[in-house]
C-alpha cells in the first residue's frame, strides 16, 4: 500500500498579524510557523495506517524553505520520505491551483489512500482535499472523526453539526479530510527526530507539478472593524478582580 | 444575477441554515431557484422554483449522486453563482461541484459587498475581500452571516428531478451525539475552559471559579478531545448551544464553531492574554490577564463576599 499526506505550515494563530505590502496577504516575518493543526491528525492517522498495513507513507508540503521545518515533524512522527514543492508564492495560490499541484505529484504515484487536513488555519477554505480527489477522480469524504481501514475498505464516521455522525464506508484509492480530535497525534521522540534527519527529502520546484492559473484572487487583506461594544480592562490581578466583581454586581443579577 | 440555493435535509428535516441562503439572496438582490434532496413532507417556504430531489431515494449523504444532480439542475438553471451554507453538507459538496464546473470557490462568505464576497482570515482576526475570475461563482456561507428579516410565506413550485448516477461512497446512516451528564442548557452560569489553561489540571481552576459562581463549567474542543473534559461540556457548533445569564470564557480564542455556540449569553466575560483574540468581539468584558493568575484570585474574592 502506498500512502500520502499532505500537509500546509501556517502562522501561530496567537501572533500579532500585520498586512503584507501589497495589502493582499499578511506579512510573513516576525511570525511562529507550525504545522496546520487539522494536518497534525492526518500525519497520525496516516502513520496508524502504515503500522496497521506496512505501507509506504509520503508526506508532501507546497511552500517556501522554511516549510522544511515543519515537514521535520512529519517524518519526526512516522512519515518515510518527504516531498518538499518549493513555490515562495505559494499563499497566493487558491485552493484549485494547489489541489492541481498535489493532483499531478499524485496522479504519478497511484496512492491508495490520501489523507488531508479539512481546512488550513489561515485560509480556511475547506476545498483542497475534495478537489484534489476529483482530479484524480477518486472518492473523498470530509471531516472524518473516526477511520479503520479493513479488506481494501475503508470505514469512516463524518461529524456532522451537534455532534451527529454520519457512518460512510468507501473502497481505497480514496481521500479523507481529517478533524480535531480524529486521534490523538504523537509527540516525535528524540530518537524518532534524530532518524527523521537521515530521511529522504525530495525537492521539486513548483513548475514542474503547475499546469493552471488561479481562478480567484484576493484583492485585499484588512483587519476587521471591531463591532464589539465591550469593555477591555488591563493591569493587576486583585485589582482586575475587584473591577471585574463591581461590572458583574451591577450589570448581572449573578452576584445577588 | 442568478443565483441558485442549495438547501439540507438531515434525518428528514429541512435544515435553518436555508434562511442564510435566503438572506444572502435578498442581500444580492438576485433572482433565485432552490435546489434540496429532501421530502415533499417539508418543503421549504420559498417564492420560485424548487428542484428536489427524493431523499429516500438518494439519500441525505451521498455527495457524488448529490453532485450530478446538481450539476443537472445548474445546467436547467445556469446560475451566475451557487450559494451553499459552509456546513458539513456544504464544504464537502460545494467543491465537487467546483472543479465539475472550474469555478472559483470562495469559503465561508461573511459578507457580500459590491458584488464582491468577503472572507475571515487567520482565525477571523483578519478579512479579505475576494474577486473571482471565472464565470460561475460558488461560494458557500458562514452560519448567521446572512439572515431574512421576514420568513418568506409562499410555497414554490416543485420540479422533481432524478438521476441515474451512482457512487462508490456507502452511507449507513447516523450515530447521534452521546448526551446525558450535565445539561449545560439549564445553567445560569458557565464558566469555560480553553486550551489556553494549558494542562488537564487546570480544569480545577475553572471549576471552582464555575462553583463559586454556582454554575457549571464548559469547554471549548480542543480541551475535549484532548480528554479533559467530558464531550457534553462542548460549547459550540458539535457540542452545545448556550445562553446562560453569564458567560465566562478562561483562555478561549474565539473561533466562529465557539461563537456559535454561546455568543447569546446574556453577559460574556473573557479572560485572555492576547489583545487581539476574536472572542473580544463577542466579550461584554475582555480581560487581558493570565487565567492560571487571575482566575483563583477572582474565585477567592468572590468565595470572601
Ligand atoms: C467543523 C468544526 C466544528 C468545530 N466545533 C467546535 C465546537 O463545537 N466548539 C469549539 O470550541 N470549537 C469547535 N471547533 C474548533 C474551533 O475552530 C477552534 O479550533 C477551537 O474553538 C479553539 O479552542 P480554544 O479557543 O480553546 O483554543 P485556541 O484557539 O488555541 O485558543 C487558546 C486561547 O487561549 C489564550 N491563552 C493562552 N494561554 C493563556 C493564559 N495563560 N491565560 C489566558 N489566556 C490564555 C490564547 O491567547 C488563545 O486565545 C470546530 C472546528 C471545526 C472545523
Amino acid at each position: 500500500m502506498n500512502i500520502l499526506v499532505c500537509i500546509k505550515q501556517v502562522p501561530d494563530m496567537e501572533s500579532k498579524f500585520k498586512v503584507n505590502a501589497e495589502g493582499c496577504w499578511y506579512d510573513s516575518s516576525d511570525l511562529a510557523w507550525r504545522m496546520n493543526e487539522y494536518d497534525e491528525y492526518a500525519v497520525e492517522q496516516a502513520v496508524q495506517l502504515k503500522e496497521q498495513t506496512g505501507a509506504d507513507l509520503t508526506v508532501l508540503c507546497i511552500g517556501p524553505d522554511r516549510v522544511k521545518e515543519t515537514m521535520k515533524k512529519a517524518l519526526a512522527m512516522g512519515c518515510d520520505r518527504g516531498i518538499h514543492v518549493t513555490d515562495a508564492e505559494s499563499f497566493d495560490k487558491d485552493p484549485f491551483a494547489i489541489a492541481s499541484i498535489i493532483a499531478k505529484f499524485a496522479e504519478q504515484k497511484s496512492f491508495d489512500m490520501i489523507f488531508t487536513g479539512m481546512q488550513s488555519q489561515d485560509r480556511g477554505s475547506a476545498q483542497v482535499g475534495v478537489l484534489t480527489a476529483e482530479m484524480l477522480g477518486i472518492p473523498s469524504i470530509t471531516t472524518i472523526v473516526s477511520f479503520a481501514f479493513d479488506a481494501g475498505q475503508i470505514t469512516v464516521q463524518r461529524e456532522l453539526e451537534g455532534g451527529v455522525k454520519a457512518m460512510v464506508k468507501a473502497p481505497l484509492p480514496a481521500l479523507v479530510t481529517c478533524q480535531l480530535g480524529l486521534n490523538t497525534p504523537r509527540y516525535p521522540t528524540l530518537p524518532n527526530i534524530m532518524k527523521a534527519k537521515k530521511k529522504e527529502l525530495v525537492v521539486t520546484p513548483v513548475a514542474d507539478l503547475l499546469g493552471v492559473a488561479v481562478l480567484q484572487e484576493t484583492l485585499s487583506l484588512y483587519f476587521p472593524e471591531k463591532k464589539g461594544g465591550g469593555v477591555v480592562l488591563e493591569g493587576d490581578s486583585a485589582e482586575l478582580a475587584d473591577q471585574l466583581i463591581a461590572i458583574l454586581k451591577e450589570k448581572t443579577a449573578v452576584l445577588a | 444575477m442568478k443565483i441558485l440555493l442549495v438547501a439540507e435535509c438531515r434525518e428528514g428535516r429541512l435544515q435553518a441554515n436555508i434562511n442564510d441562503l435566503l438572506g444572502f439572496a435578498a442581500k444580492a438582490d438576485a433572482e433565485s431557484a432552490l435546489f434540496l434532496v429532501g421530502t415533499q413532507e417539508e418543503l421549504p417556504k420559498f417564492a420560485g422554483t424548487l428542484y428536489l430531489a427524493d431523499s429516500s431515494t438518494y439519500g441525505e449523504y451521498n455527495p457524488e449522486i448529490h453532485k450530478q444532480l446538481l450539476l443537472d439542475t445548474i445546467d436547467t438553471v445556469k446560475p451566475d453563482m451557487v450559494i451553499f451554507s459552509h456546513s458539513s453538507y456544504g464544504w464537502d459538496l460545494a467543491p465537487r461541484i467546483a472543479f465539475a464546473l472550474k469555478a472559483a470557490q470562495i469559503s465561508e462568505v461573511v459578507d457580500f459587498v459590491d458584488g464582491k464576497p468577503i472572507a475571515p482570515v487567520c482565525n477571523a482576526k483578519l478579512r479579505r475581500t475576494v474577486a473571482p475570475k471565472t464565470a460561475v461563482t460558488i461560494l458557500t456561507l458562514q452560519a448567521g452571516a446572512f439572515s431574512l428579516a421576514e420568513e418568506p410565506t409562499t410555497t414554490p413550485t416543485v420540479e422533481a428531478i432524478s438521476t441515474t448516477a451512482t457512487g462508490k461512497i456507502e452511507f449507513s446512516g447516523y450515530q447521534q451525539a452521546d448526551i446525558g451528564g450535565v445539561d449545560l442548557s439549564k445553567a445560569q452560569v458557565i464558566v469555560s475552559a480553553g486550551r489556553g489553561i494549558g494542562k488537564p489540571e487546570n480544569i480545577a481552576i475553572i471549576e471552582g471559579l464555575a462553583k463559586a459562581l454556582k454554575g457549571e463549567y464548559g469547554a471549548s474542543r480542543p480541551v475535549v478531545d484532548s480528554e479533559w473534559a467530558e464531550h457534553n461540556r462542548q460549547v459550540g457548533t458539535t457540542g452545545q448551544t448556550v445562553s446562560p445569564k453569564l458567560y465566562v470564557a478562561c483562555g478561549i480564542s474565539g473561533a466562529i464553531q465557539h461563537l456559535a455556540g454561546m455568543k447569546k449569553s446574556e453577559f460574556i466575560v473573557a479572560i485572555n492574554t492576547d489583545k487581539d483574540a476574536p472572542i473580544g468581539e463577542v466579550a461584554d468584558v475582555l480581560l487581558i490577564a493570565d487565567l492560571k493568575q487571575f482566575v483563583p484570585i477572582l474565585t477567592d474574592k468572590i468565595l470572601a463576599m
